[in-house]
């Protein structure tokens, strides 16, 4: 296995600017999603990685070896599509040989590999069948099991999972971490799935109009989104954003939001006081709003306009002052359409995002 | 709306197809089937087709055209499918090969023949270019029935006239070609050869064979520019059927001939279809 760099790396479509200057770095091993909504260019660097497209300039190294100009044969790449491309006129076993079989592997080591990889991928049974004859979920066992079964240096994923229905997508998605655990390929997964992308990443990268956003853990990009975009991208629901206005009261800092004042902690408020427009979105999830059916000490009164039982909890949309909250309670907690409430913002989970540049800023 | 009453629509709606073959094909494929097969007096017989048979110029003619198939078939299938696989890699400009390639398909094959002929005559452009040159210094007999140059005539022509339609037929087929299947095969180490042999002609069948179905009935049936160049210097077997027909007045073996033809169409098409069968469990 090797690492993945890509250094300054711009297509272009006719005047669209699908990937635009991007650096980004895999390391050995590790698992990268590129996460973001259509057209953003994550399909675009994938096959410009993968050598399918040319790029207009920068460089792409695989493993060390400048890789820019060769043809993807020559990359040592693995690569899974979106809509599998498993080979229709081949058996299951000719599928995943067919990598093995362009590298004139002896006959024995092919067969030997090929029964490794249909075993990580538990499609031993279906060896000698055509695809016609399989299910989705089992096409996409084939091209991922011919995938792995040749030497790649890096494993490329074009949205495999994005096919497949719900209750399958969720099987494989499990299986694959488990896979790619196990055989250690150093991967780059591209998906509009933020779900997809937070489970199964080291890191996600966050890309938008061929641009990457945040490059980060799973959890950082979840809990520290750098801009709006993000936050509002990622989890289900979005971030709640409030409009804020910053001011010094008695040597405070203060934020006064259309459902109430929130005070920040010293650090935040230093930060927040630097500002040269006062002006700030303030980002909460609506896991870190709790809610309380009485008045508490820096609770905020709201009125709950829908409550929608999920099961596993209740999202409930608030009328807080001027603005729409979206709040996670737990399963058994009773509110009905007109009630009031009291939230708690968990102050230490907010994040403040400079309304002039939707950037989010973080206390050092 | 009555369900129970009977739809005429659609029936009428083919009406006029059907009349149409059943006019011009049907029709007259039973009658020259009768033709064939019976004796001026109504009687069931074989003896037409023993005649052809032990005709001089039967043997001939289906020499020469099954010589005419096997020259001329092969090498369109090829540079078609060299034509079709450039235009497909979208080089700069390859949209308007679609187009040129076509040109040919627009005129008739009696005129292609005459522009061939007017090329390889006596006094044709091809004597005239090579003179200009001092190639040669009188005109060379090219369409000598003796020689070999008649053939090589008509093939040319046959391959500069009829190749677009197998490239018509095979382009449509690879545009059908999902780019995944090539894309996932240059990525799994397929260099260009490999790609064409190993995933784009195994997908390209079923267009193959309708390419070679109509290809080969077609090279069957070639009459007008055999006619047009080499005259009464060379003959195939529909050739021979409009001789009985015009020349010795002989309807019954004109018939019988063109019932051969059809026969040996229909043997082709059929071998063709067994041997370019897609498997069902590959259709995906």
């Amino acid at each position: 296995m090797a690492e993945i760099q890509v250094k300054n790396v711009r297509k272009t479509f006719g005047k669209v600017k699908a990937v635009w200057d991007i650096d980004l770095t895999v390391h050995d091993r590790e698992f990268v999603v590129l996460l973001g909504p259509s057209g953003c260019g994550k399909t675009t660097l994938l096959r410009c990685i993968a050598g399918l497209e040319q790029v207009d300039q920068g460089r792409i190294y695989i493993g060390q070896r400048d890789v820019t100009d060769l043809p993807p044969k020559q990359r040592q790449i693995a690569m899974v599509f979106q809509n599998y491309a498993v080979f229709p006129h081949l058996t299951v076993f000719e599928n995943v040989a067919f990598g093995l079989r362009m590298q004139h592997k002896p006959k024995d080591e092919i067969k030997k590999r090929v029964q490794d990889a249909a075993e990580l991928l538990h499609i031993e049974e279906l060896l000698d069948r055509y695809p016609a004859q399989l299910s989705g979920g089992q096409r996409q066992r084939v091209a991922v099991a011919r995938a792995i079964a040749v030497d790649a240096l890096v494993l490329l994923m074009d949205e495999p999972l994005s096919n497949l229905d719900a209750l399958l997508r969720l099987e494989m998605r499990a299986e694959l971490k488990r896979l790619l655990q196990e055989i250690e390929a150093t991967t780059l997964y591209v998906t509009h799935d933020q779900v997809e992308a937070l489970s199964l990443g080291d890191r996600i990268a966050v890309m938008r109009s061929g641009q990457i956003l945040q490059y980060d853990t799973p959890l950082n990009v979840y809990d520290k989104p750098a801009d709006l975009f993000i936050g509002g991208f990622i989890g289900n629901p979005p971030m709640n954003f409030l409009d804020g206005e910053v001011r010094t009261e008695d040597g405070q800092v203060v934020v006064h939001t259309g459902g109430g004042d929130i005070y920040p902690p010293p650090d935040v408020g230093a930060m927040l006081s630097r500002l040269k427009e006062p002006s700030v979105l303030v980002g909460i999830r609506a896991e870190n709003i709790e809610t309380l059916p009485a008045p508490a000490e820096g609770a905020l009164q709201a009125e709950v306009l829908v409550v929608e039982p999920l099961g596993s909890h209740n999202l409930i949309t608030m009328q807080l002052g001027t603005e729409q909250v979206k709040v996670n309670t737990s399963a058994d907690f009773k509110a009905q359409p007109g009630q009031t409430l009291w939230l708690r913002l968990n102050i230490d989970k907010i994040c403040w995002i400079e309304k002039a540049t939707g950037r989010a800023m973080y206390p050092d | 709306m009555n369900l129970k009453r009977f739809n005429w629509e659609p029936y009428l709606l083919l009406l006029p197809s059907i009349l149409y073959l059943a006019l011009f094909f049907a029709w007259p494929m039973v009658q020259s089937f009768g033709l064939a097969f019976r004796t001026d007096d109504g009687q069931l017989t074989l003896a037409h087709m023993q005649r052809m048979f032990n005709d001089v110029g039967f043997t001939k003619a289906l020499r020469n055209t099954v010589m005419l198939i096997i020259a001329i078939v092969p090498l369109q299938f090829i540079l078609a499918l060299i034509m079709a696989l450039l235009m497909m890699e979208r080089l700069r400009g390859s949209n308007m090969l679609v187009y040129i390639y076509s040109i040919p398909l627009a005129i008739s094959d009696l005129a292609a023949g005459i522009i061939w002929f007017s090329i390889f005559t006596e006094r044709g452009y091809l004597n005239s270019f090579l003179y200009s040159l001092g190639v040669i210094d009188k005109p060379f007999l090219f369409l000598n029935y003796q020689t070999k140059w008649p053939l090589v005539a008509i093939v040319l022509a046959e391959v500069w006239r009829a190749t677009s339609i197998v490239f018509v037929v095979l382009v449509a087929g690879l545009q059908s070609i999902p780019r995944d299947y090539v894309e996932a095969a240059e990525v799994f180490g397929a260099g260009w050869f490999a790609r064409v042999w190993r995933v784009i002609l195994p997908l390209l069948r079923p267009s193959i064979q309708t390419a070679l179905i109509l290809r080969t009935i077609l090279a069957v049936q070639v009459f007008a520019v055999v006619s047009a160049i080499a005259g009464r210097g060379m003959t195939v077997l529909a050739n021979e059927a409009y001789l009985w027909y015009r020349e010795y007045r002989n309807p019954h073996l004109a018939a019988t001939y063109a019932m051969f033809i059809l026969t040996i169409s229909l043997i082709t098409a059929f071998i063709y279809l067994r041997a370019l069968r897609t498997k069902e469990e590959m259709i995906l």
